[in-house]
């Protein structure tokens, strides 16, 4: 068994999240008491987020990957492997992993592996060899013509030809332009731009060095979201790096290319992700979109042509020019080239931050590589796009991932946020919980967005309260189309998506919270109902301990009792219990127990 | 002359006024009246815009926040979690409705639309410290250690 050369701690935001920091200190004390010499290094995303916080182990024999560590288990992996040298095989990921094994990793090659805040990392891994490639042998148009070969689209969510958007920007009218980055991540649900830019921001920056060259920018803005703020610390490292080596700045790297990289953070406002309002907000104004055509090409930042893309958009771009467009555009589809990342959460078992081939189906990502549902209930939707986006069903699980079957589906490929439901989602609530979203992000310039979304909200809410009327169903219809037609901007156009996707593939749980009043996720708290099970139940007042309005009450040893007119639904008293003995109703038995004016006023007394 | 050194660091442009907002709250903690006026002053922008430049954005706060400042995610990962059974222990637990301060200055609770950390949904922060995996119990042990 050969020696540990190195220890290398993931320290993206789950890493430290889930206690990475911790690990790193006791890595450092343990190894520290036992006067050894081994360096502990740190690294961004290692992308298996589940099992954070993860630790890689180098020697010269190979790589150990272990997951779910803590102070404890850490003080175990260097008394094992660093000083007995054997690995502690029930800590260790294996190689064979299929989280791991099925990914194809073109923009995240160097997340989890390189130390994001080491410039030295980033150059040993080819870094800044495709902008000097560029600078020395190529034109701006041959910069474009390798992009266009690619067949790169925007990863942003909409999918527009990255090279011919460039190639508009290059032949809008002579001087001053400007680059932007769009690292804006609003879609709730989506991380994929953070841990990019926490684990390889000078793949980002270089990248946009390119798309600048072939433009003609010589400035840029990265307009980041200011909840990210590792993402924020990390750039501007990387920033004041590269300038320190003349890779950013003036006359990079000795050609006449001068370029500057600043760095905006957000405000927190959804809809600051669209691109006129994105620039609005980096002027210094309130971010409200504006009427398109002009395009930022023509008109953007400051009235001078401009080019925006998204961060995973320019992540992509070193890769082409090492490597050629036509070498890229052979992994993927037809119309959709390359690979894309996702950020898989919800009720997945393996969640994370993943890279995978375009064209594979949605049911090789979340069954292959997120290795399917946790707990082993049952699918029952995925959602993609976040609130542009839509709801897929289990029957469409076969699906390509490429932008135009995913938008065949009603749903969109999105920025990458890919959030997994199970059978105890209701698929009315998500439409709701979109809608409330979409609602209180609307910026209030355009009428239907602002008001049509709130009628809309009104009527799900109404569903979801037990009031629904079957006209209801036609209303959200009406109005999710005059909505999208009468919104300027891909906030209001696309804020019916999750409402219409839901609507086309779950229709019959809409029919039911209206006709029977049931839920069948039993989530819409005024459709369900708490019952003791009088059998199972042992008196053991777990329940009544949890319950913040006395509804639930007994004494110890004899059946409890939940007191329906003061229960508000919250199920605390259900998790509380250890014995199975409390079982929610929905639709006519729950309809059974709930209590009526005179059972009210009984209860009341008691 | 609360944030006229704060605001100083920067030019007179427009374009600086998200950052010069963020820089007083970043120090101050919320933007007061008093820091608008002095904008307003610095920019020659009349106050109204930087009032509407400030509501705009929900980052902006305009009363002092809570020594601990409690954000829960309600992002969609940590939705289909169960992260609204959790804000509403909060808002029992700390007697106040998000948006809101607690009376003795010691807890402000908000909710944010997605902080990013989906794989170990639910998620809050406090003062900007991540809890993942959150339960009812642990949100309230938390509660109760910093109120201790």
């Amino acid at each position: 068994m050969s020696a540990v050369t190195e220890l290398v701690v993931g320290l993206g935001s789950c890493g430290i999240a889930a206690g990475a920091r911790q690990v790193h200190e006791a890595l450092l004390a343990e190894l520290a008491a036992r006067g050894l010499k081994v360096p502990v290094t740190s690294t961004g995303c290692i992308g298996a987020c589940h099992r954070e916080p993860l630790v890689e182990v180098r020697t010269a024999g190979g790589r150990f990957l272990y997951g779910d560590l803590d102070a404890g288990k850490a003080r175990q992996l260097v008394e094992a492997h660093v000083v007995g040298g054997s690995p502690v095989q029930e800590l260790l990921i294996p190689e064979d992993y299929p989280y791991l094994a099925r990914q194809r990793k073109i923009v995240l090659a160097n997340c989890g592996v390189i130390d994001p805040e080491s410039l030295e990392d980033y150059l040993a891994a080819e870094g800044y060899q495709a902008l000097r490639k560029v600078l020395t042998s190529l034109t701006p148009e041959q910069v474009i013509a390798e992009v266009q070969t690619s067949g790169l689209r925007g990863r942003g969510g909409a999918g527009f030809s990255t090279g011919l958007k460039w190639s508009l920007a290059r032949s809008s009218r002579p001087g001053k332009r400007y680059l932007v980055c769009n690292a804006d991540e609003g879609d709730p649900g989506a991380f994929m731009d953070r841990s990019l830019l926490e684990s390889d921001p000078h793949a980002v920056l270089e990248g946009m060095a390119i798309a600048a060259y072939a433009i003609g920018a010589d400035e840029a803005y990265m307009y980041v979201r200011a909840e990210y703020p590792l993402a924020i610390k990390r750039l501007e490292i990387a920033i004041q790096q590269a300038k320190q080596k003349k890779l950013l700045g003036t006359r990079i790297m000795g050609s006449d290319f001068s370029f500057e990289i600043h760095v905006k953070e957000g405000a927190g406002a959804f809809v600051c992700g669209e691109e006129t309002a994105l620039m609005s907000s980096i002027e210094g104004k309130r971010g409200m979109p504006t009427l398109r055509p002009p395009f930022p090409a023509e008109r953007g930042l400051w009235g001078a042509p401009t080019n925006i893309n998204n961060v995973e958009t320019y992540g992509n771009v070193p890769y082409i020019l090492r490597r050629g467009g036509a070498e890229y555009a052979k992994l993927g589809t037809a119309k959709s080239k390359g690979t894309k990342v996702f950020a898989l959460a919800g009720k997945i078992k393996h969640g994370g931050m993943i890279e995978v081939p375009m064209g594979i189906t949605l049911r090789e990502v979340i069954f292959g590589v997120g290795g399917g549902i946790a707990g082993d209930k049952k699918f029952k939707a995925v959602q993609l796009g976040g609130p542009s986006g839509g709801c897929i069903p289990e029957s469409l699980l076969e699906v390509q991932v490429d932008y135009d079957s995913l938008t065949a589906t009603g749903a969109i490929m999105g920025s990458g946020g890919m959030v997994v439901m199970d059978e105890s989602t209701c698929m009315v609530d998500v439409a709701r919980y979109f809608l409330s979203f979409t609602q209180s992000e609307s910026c209030g310039k355009c009428t239907f967005c602002r008001i049509g979304t709130k009628r809309m909200l009104e009527t799900l809410e109404r569903i979801c309260g037990g009031q629904g009327r079957m006209s209801d169903i036609d209303l959200l219809q009406e109005l999710a189309l005059k909505v999208r037609l009468a919104s300027l901007c891909g906030l209001g156009q696309t804020a019916p998506n999750p409402v219409l996707t839901t609507l086309r593939y779950f229709q019959e749980e809409y029919e039911e919270h209206i006709r029977e009043k049931r839920c069948r996720a039993k989530q819409c708290r005024a459709l369900i109902r708490y019952r003791v099970i009088p059998e199972t139940c042992t008196g053991c007042l777990a329940c009544a301990k949890a319950c913040p309005t006395q509804a639930a009450v007994g004494e110890r040893k004899k059946v409890h009792t939940i007191i329906q007119d003061k229960c508000i639904q919250c199920g605390l008293c259900f998790q509380a219990c250890r014995f199975d003995a409390i079982e929610v109703l929905t639709g006519p038995e729950a309809a059974a127990v709930a209590p009526t004016d005179a059972g009210a006023a009984e209860g009341g007394a008691a | 002359m609360v944030a006229t050194e704060t605001i100083r660091r920067y030019p007179p442009s427009r374009d600086y006024l998200i950052p010069m907002l963020q820089a007083v709250q970043e120090e101050q903690g919320y933007i007061s009246r008093e820091s608008i006026c002095e904008i307003s002053d610095y920019l020659s922008l009349p106050e109204s815009k930087i009032f509407g430049v400030a509501t705009f954005y929900n980052q902006f706060r305009l009363s002092p926040p809570g020594k601990y400042q409690v954000a829960i995610c309600r992002g969609t990962a940590c939705h289909v979690k169960g992260s609204f059974n959790l804000l509403e222990t909060l808002q029992r637990e700390l007697g106040i409705e998000a948006g809101a301060t607690t009376r003795d200055g010691l807890f402000s609770l908000e909710t944010v639309a997605c902080i990013g950390a989906c794989s170990i949904a639910p998620v809050m922060t406090v003062n900007g410290e991540f809890y993942g995996r959150l339960e009812k119990k642990t949100v309230e042990k938390t509660i109760r250690e910093l109120r201790a």
